[in-house]
């Protein structure tokens, strides 16, 4: 026979205001199962806790029912008061009695009371359902995964192998380095972007902890939280890295020119290259499309001058496992393409560029070594049209959010085309300046007062060739105008967009995106690196749009959360899983299918009764089971339950009132 | 389809009986742990007032919802039943609000066969950010139900009588 005890929570006057609590007491005390209930101010206090635990004691109680807030809110507390008393946590019921009746039926105290007193008669019905659980133990691989190699990457890498915890380290590229190293300057110290990012590729190039994998993209992944395992794909690169030296001499005599990605495609490269001069690992690869030798057959000439003989032309794609505990997703993002601007001529106006095309001009290291030219002449431009917001915060032609960085970018790159060219002025059509962060709107303000920037509050409407310039066409919105302005130059800030590849690299991996393609965090305020599926973390862009210094903090949050993680041998896993009774399950397995985590696989069992006949039933894998409860409501012989939410349970729920 | 109903040799609905002055339905809310039920606490939280008729129970996910509940539920003690879960492609447990929906179809129809009305059982999207739409469900739920009146047939005190 069931001992329940119920104790009903004021709230202080939360719940006390709105819901008759003595008269609540009194009606539970009418059911047979009840053993005693109490009333008192607040239960989550320590007295009201040790309420719970003296009469557990002293009635012998066998499951515990309180009726407060929601169980989202303090079901972990009382479970704790529970096993402090040396009771099994799991024989805890919460009725939520405040924000499902006193918070939301405050206008009928008659009725709150009489809706309190069913959710405490069905938390009491399913609590002697209730039954005893223990946390299970997975034993943990200590190995991260880290999937990209931006700054984001790299960070989580080197805060992760830092904890002398080995990460391994996928890069699509040839290169780490991400979009971090395209940049010039950043906002708004103006740092050289490559002064403070190639020390840290450096040192994931030498961690000891690091296993660096470039040009490789992840293929499969299967297990679950701490047992991991990883398909890697390396993708041929036709160079055999332990010989090459990275000397250089295949990438100038080849003879095949190729636009250049690193550089926005404003200058070349050759078909064998490295991105960049200082690229890590500084090693060149293939780019298999344009080579005439993979094509065709024909030059070799890289083979010929390779003196350590690292070119291999039959190099093919190699698949590397892992085994791994968690994975970092730090994946970056995609410049949007701005072609639906069609009045601003995109396309048809060369010069008409993006702010990343801007920014690889004006780098010291970039294709005009440093000073910006027109596209269509080379001349060096003196006025420049910048244009915020080209496809942020537009929803008819481009995406509904902000993407956050580009006021800020817009305004370095005011600065930084005053350095280059001294008698330039620049323009800045804007909607809004948004400049929220450490030193932000004083890097703003000082930016326009420094360099005697226009800024006109507004929306470009058209952009018109005359002559050899550009007319610019929009409203000044502060003075209520039209107004034309002359360019030599416009560059489009750009819309951050999600990385194509995310929605695919999503269900490989199991976890969910937004509507944009962005990877979707389990909370958006609470656990913001963390994905709904445990073990997998989010840093990055990969995640929203967000400037270098916040990017860099989340690395090292999902660093720390892989630490977590990883502090002990095993790890401890709530207990409520599927378990299926072996007696009843048909082996249809049409659980397998409906299971979207694979945990359940099949096994074979002997008949019973003495036969040595095998049959198969199915086998819950309790580590990968994440308690979704989906088999069970597909099972057709009843042969699965889910611990904590079982049919009994539920049943005397619904039938309890 | 609810001429359907009508055609129906056995329906368990008796639109002909008027129901008693002050009565007042009972709807069991269930609702999945992650969105729904989250929701229905930031309703709460944010003090959004809705009828009380509705009871809620707590699962995982609205892919454990067996049709066996909803029947249950119709039989013993409620008027109406509301499931909800998480918006499609939402789902915490990523697929489980997909089979959710399907088998949420098939069920109606099987209700309809048995001659219960199809609004008996109500389904909805409500995610952890929309305490102002569960309430907006609730109201519109408890009105359908108000309308079809109390379940005569099914009933514990019925069951009970006899």
């Amino acid at each position: 026979m069931a001992r329940v005890g119920v104790f009903v929570c004021f709230c202080g006057a939360n719940i006390a205001d709105y819901v008759d609590v003595p008269q609540v007491v009194e009606e539970v005390k009418r059911i047979k199962e009840v053993k005693y209930a109490v009333e008192y101010k607040y239960m989550c206090s320590d007295p009201g806790q040790g309420m719970i635990r003296d009469a557990i004691v002293q009635y012998k109680l066998t499951s515990i029912v309180v009726a407060a807030c929601s169980p989202r809110m303090h079901e972990k507390t009382f479970r704790k008061a529970l096993s402090d008393a040396g009771m099994n946590p799991y024989l805890l019921e919460v009725a939520n009695i405040r924000e499902h009746s006193s918070w939301v039926h405050q206008k009928d105290k008659k009725a709150a009371t009489e809706k309190a007193m069913d959710l405490c008669r069905m938390a009491v019905a399913k609590s002697i359902a209730n039954e005893q659980l223990h946390e299970i133990s997975v034993p943990v691989t200590k190995r991260a995964l880290v999937i990209g190699g931006g700054i984001a990457g790299i960070q989580a890498a080197l805060d992760i192998a830092d904890a002398r915890i080995p990460v391994v380290l996928v890069e699509k590229s040839s290169s780490i380095g991400g979009k971090m190293a395209q940049l010039d300057e950043t906002f708004p110290t103006l740092d050289c972007a490559q002064c403070i990012l190639t020390p840290k590729m450096v040192d994931v190039a030498s961690h000891p902890y690091i296993e660096l994998i470039p040009y490789a993209e992840v293929l499969e992944l299967q297990g679950f939280v701490g047992n991991y395992k990883v398909k890697i794909k390396k993708k041929a690169s036709y160079v055999n890295f332990k010989t090459c030296t990275g000397c250089g001499a295949c990438w100038q005599k080849c003879p095949v020119k190729v636009p250049n990605e690193y550089n926005m495609g404003i200058d070349k490269r050759k078909a064998i290259y490295t991105p960049f001069p200082q690229a890590v690992p500084n090693k060149p690869v293939i780019d298999a499309e344009h080579c005439t030798m993979l094509q065709k057959g024909k030059c070799g000439i890289c083979a010929k001058v390779c003196l350590p003989g690292a070119i291999d032309y039959q190099m093919q794609d190699e698949i590397i496992e892992r085994e791994i505990g968690a994975v970092v997703v730090a994946t970056g993002y995609d410049m949007w393409d701005p072609t639906p601007y069609e009045e601003y001529g995109v396309g048809r106006f060369k010069d008409i560029i993006t702010s990343l095309e801007f920014e690889r001009m004006v780098s010291a290291n970039g294709p005009t070594n440093g000073v910006p030219q027109r596209p269509s002449d080379g001349k060096v431009p003196k006025n420049v049209v910048f244009i915020k917001c080209v496809g942020s915060r537009d929803e008819a032609k481009g995406i509904e959010y902000c993407s956050k960085i580009c006021c800020m970018y817009t305004t370095k790159h005011t600065i930084l085309l005053h350095h280059k060219v001294h008698d330039s002025h620049a323009y800045v059509f804007y909607m809004d300046i948004r400049a929220a962060g450490k030193g932000y709107e004083e890097f703003v303000k000082k930016a326009q007062v420094d360099t005697g920037t226009t800024y006109l509050r507004g929306r470009v409407s058209k952009i018109y060739k005359k002559g050899d310039k550009l007319m610019v066409r929009g409203e000044d919105a502060q003075i209520g105008q039209v107004v034309e302005v002359e360019a030599d130059l416009v560059v489009l800030a750009t819309a951050v967009s999600a990385p194509k590849d995310n929605p695919e690299l999503a269900r490989l991996l199991g976890i969910s995106y937004d509507k944009y393609g962005y990877l979707s965090e389990a909370h958006p305020k609470l656990r913001p690196v963390e994905t709904a599926k445990a073990g997998i973390f989010l840093a990055g862009c990969t995640q929203a749009p967000k400037d270098i210094p916040e990017t860099v903090s989340q690395a090292s949050a999902c660093a720390a959360k892989v630490c977590g993680l990883f502090a002990g041998d095993t790890m401890k896993k709530d207990p409520m899983v599927s378990t299926i009774n072996n007696e009843y399950c048909s082996g249809c397995q049409n659980c397998v299918l409906v299971c979207p985590y694979g945990a359940i696989v099949t096994e074979e069992v002997p008949m019973g009764h003495g036969s040595k006949e095998l049959r198969t039933v199915a086998k819950i894998n309790e580590g990968v089971c994440q308690g979704c409860g989906s088999c069970v409501a597909i099972c057709r012989s009843q042969a699965i339950n889910l611990a904590g939410f079982t049919d009994p349970q539920i049943i005397n729920e619904i039938v309890s009132i | 389809m609810e001429t359907e109903v009508k055609d129906q040799l056995v329906s368990i609905e008796k639109p002909e009986l008027v129901a008693p002055p002050n009565w007042e339905p009972v709807i069991m809310g269930i609702l999945c742990n992650w969105c729904s039920y989250a929701g229905s606490d930031l309703t709460g939280t944010s003090r959004i007032q809705y009828p009380p008729n509705i009871r809620i129970i707590r699962v995982p996910c609205s892919s454990r919802v067996d049709p066996w509940f909803l029947i249950k539920s119709l039989q013993t003690t409620a008027d109406g039943v509301l499931v909800s879960g998480c918006h499609p492609g939402d789902c915490h447990y990523i697929t489980g609000n997909y089979y959710a929906r399907r088998r949420f179809l098939v069920t109606k129809k099987l209700l309809n066969f048995v001659g219960f009305h199809e609004n008996r059982i109500q389904f909805s999207w409500v995610s952890a950010a929309e305490g102002p739409k569960f309430a907006k469900v609730v109201n519109k739920v408890t009105e359908e139900i108000k309308k079809l009146g109390p379940l005569h047939l099914y009933k514990k005190e019925n069951f009970e009588k006899k």
